[in-house]
């Protein structure tokens, strides 16, 4: 995160193990958006490190850059 | 998942045809499918200082559908519900969290599926941030097989989400032992199984739940391998605190039907033990006296 973007305007990222292309200077907030998975009882990791709910918004994806977008799931 | 097929006749299956099944609150549990009791005001299920209320936690995985899982959780009357925290899966139909809204019950993220420690924990931290919430229902398990918990894996978790701020809801054996050590690494409350998940064997082991009972001061859950109501009133007369009930209720022919036995037992149970059942006893003992019997 925050890092250098790559050339071309776009980064290369994996979002739950699946790469993606996205336009640099993308944030976690925008990445929830092309989800589509709302933000409500939603954590973001990058690069196993949980990024807090207030940070999302300003936390820039880097080339390379690793999301676990996890979402509530039935489960005992 | 898979669903077994009911039988044709039975309990279950008397008086009602195969078919479809129902969706959304009007039809929750199909014809006869009860409301859920009136749960004792004076006697509510307390945690960590705060009222719970119902002494019946539900569990959510395992319902064929949300519009069945949301009519189980209405039945239940459950005010405290388990969610998990998986990977987003687009298309996904509904939210286990909307269902919660609706019902209004308080969500208890679990750590289902870890194996070690460190999992378990970083997975607490995820859903700390998902549901703003630091109660937890930590659950470190030792192979996908038995699912047992993990005990050094567990209480070294437990450890460490103490020290952190979370309320530990800790899933264990029926180990008064392992029960003790995590009462005293200063968990919320301590889930003991009555079998394997997801078994429905029951309380395999109502003497270790008793010296749990006995042993632990804080609140004891009985969590994991109830199979059906009576399992569920038998926890509650071992003098547990409340009942954590998932794949009983979930994958009953009739969730929500079930989920509504299952308040009734928790309810029944509770109250019989508070109530003091009588002593065994070997010989029967007379009820009725026989002084002045009839000399016909």
């Amino acid at each position: 995160m925050t890092g250098p973007v790559c050339e071309g305007g776009t980064v290369t990222v994996r979002v739950n193990g699946d790469v993606q292309q996205l336009p640099a200077g993308c944030s976690v907030t925008d990445v929830l958006g092309r989800l589509g998975c709302g933000t409500r009882g939603v954590a973001v990791a990058v690069n196993s490190v949980l990024v807090r709910r207030a940070d999302w918004p300003v936390s820039m994806l880097s080339d390379g850059d690793q999301l676990e977008v996890l979402q509530a799931a039935p489960g005992g | 998942m898979t669903t077994t097929a009911p039988p044709s006749s039975g309990p279950a299956g008397a008086g009602r045809s195969a078919g479809p099944v129902r969706s959304g609150h009007a039809a929750a549990g199909g014809e006869g499918a009860a409301e859920p009791p009136v749960w004792p005001s004076d006697d509510p299920f307390v945690v960590a200082g705060e009222v719970v209320g119902p002494r019946l936690v539900l569990g959510t995985g395992g319902a064929p559908n949300m519009a069945e899982l949301e009519s189980a959780v209405v039945a239940s009357g459950a005010t405290l519900v388990t969610v998990a925290l998986r990977r987003v899966a687009p298309g996904q139909g509904g939210s286990v969290i909307d269902v919660c809204d609706r019902a209004g019950a308080r969500v208890l993220p679990n750590t289902a599926g870890c194996y070690t420690a460190r999992d378990a924990v970083r997975t607490a931290q995820a859903a700390r941030e998902a549901f703003e919430t630091n109660w937890v229902k930590l659950e470190v398990i030792a192979d996908d097989t038995t699912l047992l918990p993990d005990p050094v894996e567990t209480l070294e978790a437990a450890a460490r989400l103490v020290a952190d701020g979370f309320f530990v809801f800790a899933y264990t054996n029926d180990d008064p032992v392992v029960a003790q050590r995590l009462a005293a690494a200063g968990c919320a409350a301590v889930m003991p199984l009555g079998a394997p998940i997801g078994s429905g064997l029951g309380v395999r082991n109502p003497h270790n739940i008793s010296l749990i009972r006995e042993l632990v001061e804080g609140p004891v859950v009985l969590d994991a391998g109830i199979g059906t109501a009576s399992d569920a009133a038998l926890a509650m007369e071992l003098g547990c605190d409340a009942v954590l009930v998932a794949s009983a209720v979930t994958r009953a022919r009739r969730p929500a039907a079930m989920a509504a036995a299952m308040a009734h037992a928790v309810i029944a149970g509770r109250l019989a033990y508070r109530a003091g059942r009588i002593p065994k006893r070997y010989r029967a003992l007379a009820s009725t006296t026989s002084e002045g019997m009839p000399q016909l």
